[in-house]
């Protein structure tokens, strides 16, 4: 919770105003047993029933004149915790997206996107509702509590001494209590975690699970989890039912203690009657204050809990190496730009390595490669060999490990990051399309795209008839896309990249949900788009590669060859493997 | 409809009816001490009459009393909520194992027509919605009730005139509060569907980050989200502050309340008409009476809430459940591998006919291939077959049996299937490749492993067969979870086989070895693959030209390619020139 609160700067007024009414009405509402007691002493008691009448109708009027201060004081406060409140979680969530934005590939791999989605959503919810709850009730419960013991001291010393007796060990059972359950809501909340993932996973594995007939098994699994679930409810459950038990028999206990005390006190015409009953009406009003406080502890409890994800999620940052954008001092001077003069040359892989954090073998070994403008290049190799990976290295949303990434003769990192994507187009494996209409995501790219670009795009990628039948580019597009298929959705990521006709093209097997005539189809027509400019093809598939300028061959990581495709036919083992594969009949020619 | 909703909660509570009936007696025990004590103390304080004059006597059988009093309460009440705890989780287990066991019968229609986290959250957060509203909410008006008829009793037998300043002050907290919540409902419902647009928005964003990035989207997006935060910002401080009056409200009223007992309780003390001991008592109860009326009025908007979570649940409860087999559905055990589509009919949408009239006929050990472009009801297909969906007219038959006459069961045991889409279950490798067949010893797993030609990645994991991997293949490539899905079906060898799109993630050069591998393991088993790559194909004894739902053409290889049709439109695209 410390961590975060840097969020309260702007609402350090409210923050301090909310507590701050809080504590005036709290005080108010503790002259309410002294003005009680006034009534009965002097009122009740005053030989004089004439003036003790008027005396009782003033301090009617005063509890009425402290009851309406307290409403205005308490209202003012919930005013400002609200604000408090939900000014800091919405600063707090407005940094932590923000933040999350600033993610590199690395960072995003290392923390995964559903822990992330819940700190975003119900972890920030469940910290404002604590927020706002402690601004208004936390604080204001040790208000009372040290309240009515100060007022008892004001009463009588000796009665008091009960109250510094009973408060603080109320507050070793408060604290006690809460301490022992924080961890064992916490276990809770993994156990529910669980439940929850099990639910999902025999949704998302439906066929999977049912092709199995695995419906008992799974059954008797999630069974078996809610069953522990319900275990680790019923003790921590088992713990706090003490809480409020244990205050109540401590606070009447109190009270015992002050008839007894009183008692003697009163024989002896130190105390009056009013006074004692003035006594024991604070030690009640701890007892409710507490009452109070029990059912807000299992929140803040969770609200902390939760503070906690969130501000470690704040403070994830990249590894230093990895941070894209930067290089090392030492390192910029030492890279020699001998190929400065050749503007042909656009990008170049000089002895470049790769290994994803965590150790682990690289991923790629000392790659050399040159593009110039206006060429096509294909990258083929088998499941694993690091082909997506090194288009992510090339583009650098991954900082190389060793070597180095030449764009336009210039270290890659030395770039402005924006610069970089503006040069580089990509459609990844995966694709995703925005929530929106065909437009938006064809803007993409391109704020100020013409229709007429945008339709350029479309037939280029083969799916103009599809967009016209959905209703044209006002077309609306749900959530990731889901009320268009694989192959449509596909079709369209590679529009959107068209759309923003940049410089460097990548297409990360992007075309692998097209069946064949589509994908040929695809394929003439980006040829054609993208004369002049540089286009690099990932594909498992020869026939999608084979025609381009220069091949790189991959396998396990190591580059195997770059060539033309008649060279690596000749020379390369893992290609005439991968491309015989594909086309057996050339091979029976062959050979 | 409320009151059917009502019906079936009790239906889950009666399981619990002595722990219920056991927590009322508590609930009740526990009312009634917590108003005797105040009886008692306000005896103790009369005892006290003044300097020289106290009854110590009479004052310690008072405290002895008291304290015998608060234990058997504080005894109560800890009993009572560890038996409410009991009930509360004990129904929230039953309800969540209900619908889990539900979602097991569920058909793959409805389970594809919805949105997971929608599912998922009925499971899990609706569910602790019902039941901390429904029975929390209840043990809270029972006694507050309890409290309000005791505390009026009480009050009416001592002193009526003070009894009525408070009847009649106190409802006014009762509506202050219902005013208030009339209020803050439009507020709060503006403020869920602007966080329901924040949550989705930030779904959307964060879990394809890095689609964001390729495009620099970052700011765009960060900008959309400032817009609707600001919104939210505005809204929720309205829906909180206002919902936050009714606590200060109704303190008011009480503050009311205490005062009019204090004037009137010490102008009668005055005339003699109470005890200052019976008017502390009435003090105390004043704070207490007024307790119960704004609980019940936070309670009621509980149990509305949990009323409409009930609804939620219910209503997958009553969800309609996978036709069950028939009482005399035949058990498949050794299949041939006939199998046979007769004029099958299907559609997923009312109004968008798919497959029509289709015509299938398959002898035992026969290959067939389904190819076609996308859309054109090729994994229709697939999902007819292994009975996801069943079809709308026509049938399926296997052995000459009607699929539908058959027990699901043994019709899924009979067929293996790898799907494009992989998917893996939380647990280790081994565990995911024995998913077919738990009892399998280890070699057997490895030697499936090795036929799949994935035992070499598995075993460079760290930890090897017992490797655990994470929900959906966690860090695993495509391609090695679909060669896990493969060692999946190597290692149960059903009779019947289907790979949709099986090597679609796999290097052509280890697809080979695999195809290898699965033309040993066809041998004698009907099997039905669909391919994009049609080098995989063409061995098969039938190929199906899939079109718009339609066969267009059927024969070998080398049939079609001689018709120079759409096949070998398709087949020839693989060997044309840019």
């Amino acid at each position: 919770m410390k961590r975060l609160l840097v969020y309260f700067k702007n609402f350090k007024k409210e923050a301090v105003l909310a507590p701050g009414f809080k504590l005036v009405e709290a005080v108010l509402e503790l002259f309410v047993p002294i003005v009680m007691a006034g009534i009965i002493d002097n009122g009740i008691g005053n030989p004089d029933p004439e003036s003790g009448k008027r005396y009782i109708l003033l301090m009617g009027g005063v509890l009425v004149l402290l009851g309406l201060l307290g409403l205005a004081f308490s209202v003012t406060a919930q005013f400002f915790a609200a604000r408090a409140a939900v000014g800091f979680s919405a600063k707090l969530r407005s940094a932590l997206f923000k933040h999350i934005q600033s993610f590199d590939y690395a960072t995003l791999d290392k923390v995964g996107t559903s822990t992330l989605l819940t700190r975003m959503t119900s972890d920030i919810n469940q910290v404002q509702s604590g927020v706002n709850m402690s601004l208004r009730l936390f604080l204001r419960s040790p208000i009372i509590v040290f309240g009515a013991m100060i007022m008892a001291f004001t009463i009588d010393f000796k009665a008091a001494l009960i109250f510094a007796i009973v408060i603080p060990v109320l507050s070793l059972v408060v604290f006690g209590i809460m301490i022992i359950t924080k961890p064992m809501y916490k276990k809770v909340q993994d156990k529910l975690d669980r439940v929850l993932k099990t639910t999902r996973e025999n949704l998302t594995g439906v066929r999977v699970l049912r092709a199995f007939n695995r419906q008992g098994k799974e059954t008797d699994k999630f069974n078996e989890l809610t069953k522990e679930l319900m275990g680790a409810q019923v003790n921590v459950g088992k713990i706090s039912s003490y809480l409020n038990p244990m205050t109540l028999v401590i606070v009447n206990l109190g009270i015992a203690l002050i008839l007894y005390v009183g008692a003697g006190r009163v024989d002896s015409g130190i105390l009056l009657k009013g006074e004692v009953v003035a006594l024991i009406n604070y030690m009640s009003q701890i007892l409710v204050e507490l009452v109070k406080l029990a059912n807000l502890i299992v929140n803040i409890s969770k609200s902390l809990a939760s503070a906690e994800r969130v501000a470690d999620a704040l403070e994830v940052t990249p590894d230093d190496w990895q941070i894209a954008g930067s290089v090392p001092e030492n390192e910029s001077k030492r890279i020699s730009k001998t190929n400065e003069q050749d503007t042909e040359i656009v990008l170049e892989a000089r002895h470049l390595s790769f290994s994803y954090g965590g150790g682990g073998d690289e991923a790629l070994t000392d790659i050399n490669m040159v593009i110039k403008k206006g060429e096509t290049i294909g990258i083929i190799g088998g499941t694993g060999s690091g082909k997506s990976t090194l288009v992510n290295v090339l583009s650098n949303f991954y900082a190389a490990t060793g070597g180095e990434v030449l764009l336009k003769g210039k270290d890659i990192r030395e770039y402005d990051q924006n610069k970089i994507r503006e040069i580089f187009g990509i459609v990844p494996q995966k694709a995703v399309l925005f929530k929106g209409t065909v437009e938006s995501n064809l803007r993409f790219g391109k704020k100020d795209a013409t229709d007429e670009e945008m339709w350029q795009a479309l037939t280029d990628a083969q799916i103009k008839d599809i967009i016209l039948e959905k209703g044209g580019l006002s077309a609306p597009v749900s959530q990731e896309g889901k009320n268009f298929s694989g192959g449509q959705r596909q079709r369209l990521t590679i529009a959107r990249a068209l759309v923003k006709n940049s410089e460097i093209l990548i297409l990360d097997d992007s075309a692998s949900a097209l069946d064949f005539v589509t994908e040929k189809n695809l394929r003439t027509a980006i040829y054609n788009s993208r004369a002049g400019k540089i286009t690099i093809i990932i594909s498992q598939r020869a026939s999608s590669i084979r025609h381009a300028d220069h091949i790189l061959v991959l396998n396990d990581g190591d580059m195997e060859m770059y060539g033309t495709h008649d060279e690596l036919l000749k020379k390369s083992s893992v290609y005439r493997d991968i491309y015989y594969s594909q086309y057996p009949e050339e091979k029976e020619v062959a050979l | 409809m409320k009151n059917s909703i009502v019906k079936r909660i009790f239906v889950y509570i009666k399981n619990y009816r002595l722990l219920v009936l056991l927590s009322l007696i508590l609930a009740a025990i526990t009312v009634a001490l917590s108003l005797y004590i105040p009886i008692l103390t306000g005896d103790g304080v009369d005892m006290l009459i003044g300097k020289g004059n106290v009854d110590f006597k009479g004052l310690f059988g008072k405290i002895f009393v008291i304290i015998s009093c608060v234990i058997l309460m504080a005894l109560c009440q800890w009993l009572m909520s560890h038996l409410n705890n009991r009930i509360t989780f004990g129904v929230v287990k039953d309800i969540r194992e209900d619908i889990f066991e539900k979602i097991q019968k569920l058909p793959i229609r409805y389970i594809d027509s919805k949105a997971y986290g929608d599912i998922v959250n009925r499971v899990i957060s609706d569910v602790d919605t019902f039941a901390d509203g429904l029975l929390m909410g209840f043990t809270q008006f029972f006694t507050g009730v309890l409290t309000i008829v005791g505390t009026l009793v009480f009050m009416l037998v001592t002193n009526v005139p003070i009894a009525l300043v408070v009847v009649c002050i106190t409802p006014v907290s009762f509506l202050v509060a219902k005013f208030i919540s009339g209020r803050t409902f439009s507020l709060f419902k503006e403020q869920s569907v602007i966080k329901a647009k924040q949550t989705a928005l930030t779904e959307e964003v964060i879990s394809n980050e890095k689609v964001v990035k390729c495009f620099s989207k970052e700011n765009d997006f960060i900008e959309k989200f400032e817009d609707i935060n600001e919104n939210l910002k505005q809204v929720s401080a309205k829906a909180i502050f206002y919902s936050s009056l009714t606590n200060p409200c109704t303190r008011f009223v009480n503050s009311l309340v205490y005062a009019g007992v204090g004037i009137f309780g010490a102008l009668l003390a005055i005339s003699g008409g109470i005890s200052v001991g019976r008017l502390s008592c009435f003090l105390s109860y004043a704070n207490q009476y007024t307790k119960p009326f704004n609980e019940i009025s936070g309670v009621i908007t509980e149990l509305q809430n949990a009323l409409a979570c009930a609804g939620r649940i219910f209503e997958i409860l009553d969800e309609k459940s996978e036709i069950p087999d028939d009482a005399g559905a035949l058990s498949l055990s050794k299949v041939e591998g006939y199998v046979e589509l007769k004029d099958v009919n299907f559609h997923y949408l009312e109004d968008k006919p798919l497959i029509e009239h289709l015509n299938l006929n398959v002898k035992p050990g026969m290959r067939v291939a389904i190819v076609g472009p996308t859309g054109c009801g090729k994994t229709t297909l697939i999902n007819l077959l292994m009975r996801f969906y069943d079809v709308c007219e026509g049938r399926v038959s296997v052995d000459g049996h009607d699929i539908r006459n058959v027990t699901r069961h043994s019709l899924r045991d009979n067929f293996g299937m790898v799907l494009q889409e992989t998917w893996l279950q939380e647990g280790t490798i081994r565990d995911n490749i024995r998913m077919g067949r738990p009892e399998a010893t280890d070699e057997e797993v490895v030697d499936a492993a090795k036929k799949s030609h994935a035992h070499s990645f598995i075993r460079r994991l760290p930890k090897g067969y017992d490797t655990v991997i994470g929900e959906d293949g966690g860090a695993l490539s495509q391609g090695q979870k679909q060669l896990l899905c493969i060692a999946r079906i190597m290692l149960s060898l059903p009779p019947m086989l289907i790979l949709d799109e099986a090597t679609s993630s796999i290097d052509t050069m280890t697809e080979q070895r695999i195809q290898n591998a699965f033309k040993l393991m066809m041998e004698g088993r009907t099997s039905f693959i669909v391919a994009h790559r049609l080098s995989t194909i063409r061995e098969s004894d039938v190929i199906i030209v899939m079109r718009d739902g339609h066969i267009v053409e059927q024969g070998n290889h080398d049939e079609l390619l001689s018709k120079k049709g759409f096949y070998a439109q398709m087949y020839n695209s693989q060997y044309s020139q840019i």
